[in-house]
C-alpha cells in the first residue's frame, strides 16, 4: 500500500475556552480528491487551517509524507515544509501592489530560490494553466473574482506542492464566477493532484471527491464515497445537513 | 499701537538667516530621525520578545516626557557622563530621537493595518517573517505612512524652535536676539508665526505632491 501524502492523528485546536476540533483523524492518499462538508462552525476550516500551520494545532499531530510538520526548529525548514501545502484561501488573498504574473513567480523566485527569469516563465506557466495567460500584467483589483481565484490557484500550484488545500474557494464569489473556479479545480483532480477542499458545491463533491468527509462538532461525523454519503447518509447530523442543503 | 515697519524690513532678511538654520536642523534630524525610526519600527514587528520590549521601553519614555526635556538631557545632563554636543548636534541628537520613536509608531501600525490574509497567504507559499515584511507588508504600509510622516515632519520642523533655549541660532533663536536689541515682540513673533507657517505650508505641498506620484492598486 503506497503512504498516505498526509496523515492526521488526534488533531485538537482550541480557541481559548472553546474547543473547536476535538479529535480528528484521518489519512489523504497520493491523487486522492477528500470534499470535507458541514455546517459552518463544525471545524472544518479550522481543520484545513492546521495542516499547513495557519492555526498551530492544541494537540495531536499532522504528517506530510512520513515527516511531521512543524517539528523543525528552524524557521526555514518549516516554512519549506509548509510551501509543500498550497493554500487557496476564501477571499483569494492576492498581494494588491503585484501583477498576477508577480503574485504567482515571486514565491518560486523568493522562497524556492528560481532566477528571475525562471521564475517568471514559471508563472507564465501556471498562469497558462488556469486560463489566465492574458492577464499576467494586470493588478488584481483589475481582476474579477474568479479570475482572482484562479491566479491564486497558479500561485499555489507555482510552489509544486504535495497536496492542494481548498478552503471555501468559491463563497466569495458572484454565482456565474464560481464556474470557472470549479472547472480549474477539477482539472487539477483530473490530473492527479492530492486535494482537500471545504466546500459547499456539492455538485462538484458529487462529482469529482473520491471520498466525502462530513464534520460536526469539531469531529468527523461521517466519512464515505459521495454517492452513499450523499445518496444514504447514516447519521443523523449528515442527513439532517444534507436536507437543509437541498432546500436552499 | 503703532507698527515698527523699519524693524520689520531690517527683520526679514536676518531672519532668513535663521530659516536656513531651522532647514538644516529639521533636514538633518528628518532623515536620521527617519532612518533610526524605520529600525525601530522593524524592531517592534520583530519575532523576537526582548526586541519589541526594547522598542516599546522607547517609545513610551520618548511619548511619556517633554521634548524640552530631552533636549536638555542631551545638552545638559549627558556631558556629565562625557558625552559632549555643540549646540547645533545637541539639537540634532534631542531632535532625531523624538522623531524616532514617532516615526516607529508610524511603521508599526502602517504595516499593523495591513490585512492579516496577507500574511497568512506569503506564509502559505513558505515565506518566513523578514521575507514577509520585505516583499509583502511593507511595500504595501510605505504609500500609507507618507501622510502620518508629514505630520511627523512638520512637528519636527515646529519642534525645532524649541532649539532656541540652547543658543541654536535657529529661526526663533533669531528673532529673540532682535527682540532683546529693540523690544519689539509684537512685529518679531508675528514675523515668527509668518516665516513657520510659510515653511510648514510648503511641507504640505511637498507630501500632497508625493502622495500624487505614489503608485495605487
Amino acid at each position: 500500500m503506497v503512504r498516505p501524502v498526509i496523515q492526521v492523528h488526534g488533531l485538537r485546536k482550541n480557541f481559548g475556552d472553546n474547543p473547536v476540533l476535538r479529535g480528528v483523524s484521518m489519512d489523504v492518499s497520493p491523487g486522492e480528491t477528500v470534499v470535507i462538508i458541514g455546517a459552518s462552525g463544525s471545524g472544518k476550516t479550522t481543520f484545513l487551517r492546521c495542516l499547513n500551520r495557519l492555526e498551530d494545532p492544541t494537540d495531536g499531530l499532522v504528517r506530510l509524507d512520513g515527516e511531521v510538520v512543524g517539528a523543525s526548529v528552524s524557521e526555514k525548514q518549516v516554512a519549506a515544509q509548509i510551501s509543500q501545502f498550497g493554500f487557496v484561501f476564501q477571499r483569494f488573498n492576492l498581494f494588491p501592489h503585484l501583477a498576477a504574473r508577480d503574485n504567482v513567480a515571486i514565491g518560486p523566485e523568493k522562497v524556492r530560490g528560481l532566477s528571475r527569469s525562471d521564475a517568471q516563465a514559471l508563472a507564465e506557466q501556471e498562469l497558462a494553466r488556469v486560463h489566465m495567460q492574458d492577464h499576467k500584467d494586470k493588478r488584481p483589483s483589475e481582476l474579477s473574482g474568479g479570475q482572482q481565484q484562479r491566479v491564486a490557484i497558479a500561485r499555489a500550484l507555482a510552489m509544486k506542492p504535495r497536496v492542494m488545500l481548498f478552503d471555501e474557494p468559491t463563497s466569495a464569489l458572484d454565482p456565474e464566477l464560481v464556474q470557472e473556479v470549479l472547472d480549474v479545480m477539477k482539472d487539477l483532480a483530473k490530473d492527479g493532484m492530492t486535494m482537500v477542499v471545504v466546500t459547499h458545491e456539492m455538485s462538484f463533491a458529487r462529482d469529482v471527491a473520491d471520498r466525502v468527509i462530513y464534520m460536526e462538532d469539531g469531529v468527523i461525523a461521517e466519512e464515505g464515497p459521495p454517492d452513499q454519503l450523499f445518496g444514504a447518509p447514516k447519521t443523523a447530523g449528515a442527513q439532517r445537513f444534507l436536507r437543509h442543503l437541498s432546500h436552499d | 499701537m503703532k507698527i515698527d515697519w523699519d524693524i520689520v524690513l531690517q527683520s526679514i532678511p536676518l531672519l532668513a538667516e535663521g530659516v536656513i538654520v531651522t532647514l538644516q536642523v529639521s533636514a538633518v534630524s528628518a532623515v536620521l530621525g527617519l532612518a533610526l525610526g524605520v529600525a525601530l519600527g522593524l524592531g517592534a514587528l520583530s519575532r523576537n520578545r526582548v526586541t519589541r520590549w526594547v522598542v516599546a521601553a522607547y517609545v513610551d519614555f520618548i511619548r511619556g516626557t517633554p521634548l524640552l526635556i530631552q533636549i536638555f538631557l542631551v545638552f545638559f545632563a549627558l556631558p556629565m557622563i562625557g558625552i559632549r554636543f555643540d549646540e547645533f548636534s545637541a539639537g540634532v541628537v534631542a531632535l532625531s530621537l523624538n522623531a524616532a520613536a514617532f516615526v516607529a509608531e508610524v511603521v508599526r501600525g502602517g504595516v499593523g493595518a495591513i490585512e492579516r490574509g496577507q500574511s497568512e497567504a506569503a506564509k502559505a507559499i513558505g515565506m518566513r517573517h523578514r521575507q514577509l515584511l520585505v516583499y509583502i507588508l511593507l511595500p504595501q504600509a510605505y504609500r500609507q505612512m507618507v501622510p502620518p510622516l508629514t505630520n511627523e515632519l512638520i512637528s519636527l520642523v515646529k519642534n525645532s524652535s524649541l532649539l532656541s533655549v540652547i543658543s541654536v541660532y535657529e529661526l526663533t533663536r533669531a528673532g529673540q536676539a532682535i527682540i532683546s536689541v529693540h523690544f519689539v515682540p509684537f512685529e518679531i513673533y508675528t514675523l515668527l508665526a509668518l516665516y513657520y507657517y510659510v515653511l510648514i505650508k510648503a511641507l504640505s505641498w511637498l507630501s500632497v505632491q508625493l502622495e500624487r506620484r505614489l503608485p495605487t492598486w
